[in-house]
């Protein structure tokens, strides 16, 4: 292998983002000091469960928050050499969808379902392109063949509901790619999906990058999907990052005792039926009511005094992967089933 | 020889699609076409398939909250295909439900203690401080404190809801629980609580589980037999091992390679990748209903349909398989 220069700039680096929702209970930080950078052409995952604030942190980055109700509070978001934290709105709008491309989860709400497929790709096209109509239909017809849709050229002009469910979500990653942009954001977008339709979907995504050499950040709860489609992988936990690093450090030799139950705790299709599988006691704490200290610590087996005295700090034996854990030292990664030792 | 705890014989489920000003039956989606299949005391087994094939049709079906179109379904060795309402309620102490949204099967005007003692004051069991006690005996069975009894549903979480639907449904002490994924809108680290108390109430009790859910890893942890289906037919049933270890549907193949493993150091296995797209139930494809997408497809899959037939794993199990070819 060869050596990969170190001083290559990332595409994308996050410093302690801090975004936060006004509720009637008070601001509520869904976002609380998440950093994470991003080198052109990888895929990082972001994966935690529900409320985590995974999908918060995507959408800061575009700034596609829901307003007045949410805010990015504090924190830098450096894409191609800005800060999109404190760019204005729009300089926002040239960038979204040109050079940021989003998938979202449910096609049949991301798309306009009022309009023909071809006229919301060509949207995007015209938008942030000095195009003619006509060369913008071609482009369109181009891009939905190289997603695998057959027969482009009826389809562009198809409505949304007469697409299958796994269509629709590749109408969706060609409006997503059409100006070919350096990020794509892609929230969950194959959770909606059936697992054969799914397979085809994450074959496809890969399949552009690996053409496009586009750089994709994928959020998902499947840590399934996280291993077979990324380079590295955030864990993210109660609005915090748990632990970082890449994909292989991070499934092998976890070093958070949450990524290590999340790892444990999923039935794998190799293991002895109807044991009892590991758990992870209790549940994810509420935004409203954090634990003081570490915020896993009412669930962690390791949990001591330091824990609820203090937050650690990302921490670990190299600079790539690195856990939120005061005993990082002490989990015992071998307890993971799947191990190579 | 024993009787099954439960027999369905070409069960089919069909409902109409209006069309036309009359508002006739135009057409039908035969959403469970002639399934059969047994199910045996203190046994699971996982019905597999994508989202449309029926599978939760089936599970309504015999639990009898659907009216089957055609077929026989026998529990216990009665008949209960065309039992009237009052002639199943002594029935449906033996067989329970437990559904995929807590949130929406839930009554959220009543107390947790209310939803669970329903069971009681519907078929008449017990004095009102036998049930009172006995609720708190579930709750507590289920993982959840005595004191939940007062609370309402929204006090609670999704997994914590999941454990009150389950309450509800062992409070009769039924002998056949249709689980229609159960778990699937869980998070992982909740789901696994509830599987664990599946598996543990199942042991304690002697429960069958007909467990339903799209999850191919889920079901094969927790079924003893699988059975795949796909627009509204079984593709192929067996031991959860065997059709794990060695399937011989393509389907049940496209099914297990199309899992995302969480192990980075498999990504690069071979993988069958299915083109296409589930056909409509309304217009199933002729002859096999998988043909469309069949990577091994001949003149004989479009013409004839194959029929299930038996076969012997290689542990001597009995398996049943639907395709022409031995693959």
């Amino acid at each position: 292998m060869t050596a990969q220069p170190d001083n290559t700039e990332p595409l994308l680096r996050v410093d302690n983002l801090v975004t936060a929702f006004d509720t009637e209970n008070g601001q509520i930080k869904a976002v609380d000091g998440v950093s994470f950078s991003l080198q052109p052409g990888r895929t990082l995952g972001i994966v935690g469960e529900s409320g985590c604030g995974k999908t918060v942190t995507a959408l800061s980055i575009i700034n596609l928050l829901p307003k007045p109700a949410a805010d990015i509070l504090e924190g830098q978001i450096w894409f191609e050499g800005e800060d999109l934290a404190s760019a204005p709105i729009e300089r926002l709008h040239d960038i979204r969808g040109d050079r940021i491309g989003m998938i979202f989860q449910e096609p049949m709400t991301a798309l306009n379902p009022v309009h023909r497929v071809g006229r919301q790709i060509m949207e995007t096209l015209k938008l942030h392109r000095d195009i003619t109509d006509t060369d913008a239909l071609k482009t369109t017809i181009s891009m939905l063949e190289k997603v695998g849709i057959p027969s482009p050229e009826i389809r562009v002009s198809e409505y949304p509901h007469q697409l299958s469910g796994g269509m629709r979500q590749r109408v969706m990653i060609a409006m997503a790619l059409i100006c070919d942009p350096a990020l794509v954001i892609a929230d969950e977008p194959t959770t909606a999906l059936d697992v054969t339709i799914q397979a085809q979907i994450l074959e496809l995504l890969q399949e552009m990058q690996n053409t496009l050499n586009t750089s994709v950040i994928m959020i998902t709860h499947d840590l399934g999907v996280i291993a077979e489609t990324c380079d590295d992988v955030l864990v993210m936990y109660a609005g915090r990052v748990a632990e970082q690093g890449s994909v292989e450090e991070v499934f092998n030799h976890p070093l958070h005792p949450y990524t290590q139950g999340l790892l444990s705790s999923i039935p794998r299709l190799d293991m002895p039926r109807k044991t009892r599988l590991q758990t992870i006691e209790g549940m994810v704490p509420s935004l409203t009511d954090m634990p003081v200290g570490c915020r896993f610590n009412n669930r962690c087996p390791y949990a001591d005094e330091l824990c609820i005295a203090s937050y650690p700090k990302m921490d670990g034996e190299d600079g790539a992967h690195q856990a939120a854990c005061h005993h990082w030292r002490k989990i015992d990664s071998t307890l993971i089933r799947g191990t190579v030792t | 020889m024993n009787t099954p705890l439960l027999k369905v014989e070409n069960l089919r489920v069909h409902f109409p699609v209006k069309g036309g000003i009359l508002l006739r039956a135009a057409a039908y989606n035969k959403a469970v076409d002639g399934i059969s299949i047994e199910l045996e005391q203190g046994e699971t087994l996982g019905l597999v398939g994508e989202s449309g094939c029926g599978k939760s049709t089936f599970g309504k079906a015999i639990v009898r909250l659907l009216k089957p179109t055609e077929g026989k379904i026998t529990f216990q060795g009665t008949d209960v295909t065309d039992l009237s309402r009052k002639a199943m309620k002594p029935l449906r102490r033996d067989i329970q439900m437990i559904f995929q949204d807590p949130g929406e099967s839930l009554n959220s005007r009543l107390t947790v203690g209310s939803l669970i003692s329903e069971a009681f004051d519907i078929h008449g069991i017990g004095e009102p401080a036998w049930r009172r006690s006995r609720t708190s005996e579930l709750l507590e069975q289920v993982g959840l404190p005595a004191a939940a009894a007062d609370r309402f549903p929204f006090e609670f979480s999704g997994g914590q809801r999941q454990r009150i639907g389950i309450a509800r449904a062992i409070a009769l002490e039924p002998k056949l629980i249709v689980c229609d994924e159960p778990v699937s809108a869980l998070d992982v680290s909740i789901q696994s609580q509830i599987l664990n108390l599946l598996l543990d109430l199942q042991t304690d009790m002697q429960l069958s589980y007909l467990f339903i859910a799209h999850d191919l890893a889920v079901v094969k942890h927790i079924s003893d037999r699988i059975a795949i289906m796909y627009l509204g037919q079984l593709m192929e049933v067996g031991g959860a091992d065997e059709i794990y270890a060695d399937p011989r549907h393509p389907y049940t193949r496209a099914l297990i390679a199309a899992i995302p493993e969480p192990d980075p150091a498999r990504r690069n296995r071979p993988k069958m990748i299915l083109q296409g797209d589930v056909p409509s139930p309304i217009n199933p494809p002729s002859g096999c209903v998988f043909h469309t997408r069949c990577p091994h497809v001949q003149d004989k899959c479009k013409a004839e349909k194959p029929a299930l037939r038996n076969l012997i794993a290689s542990d001597g199990s009995p398996r049943q398989l639907a395709c022409h070819f031995d693959l």
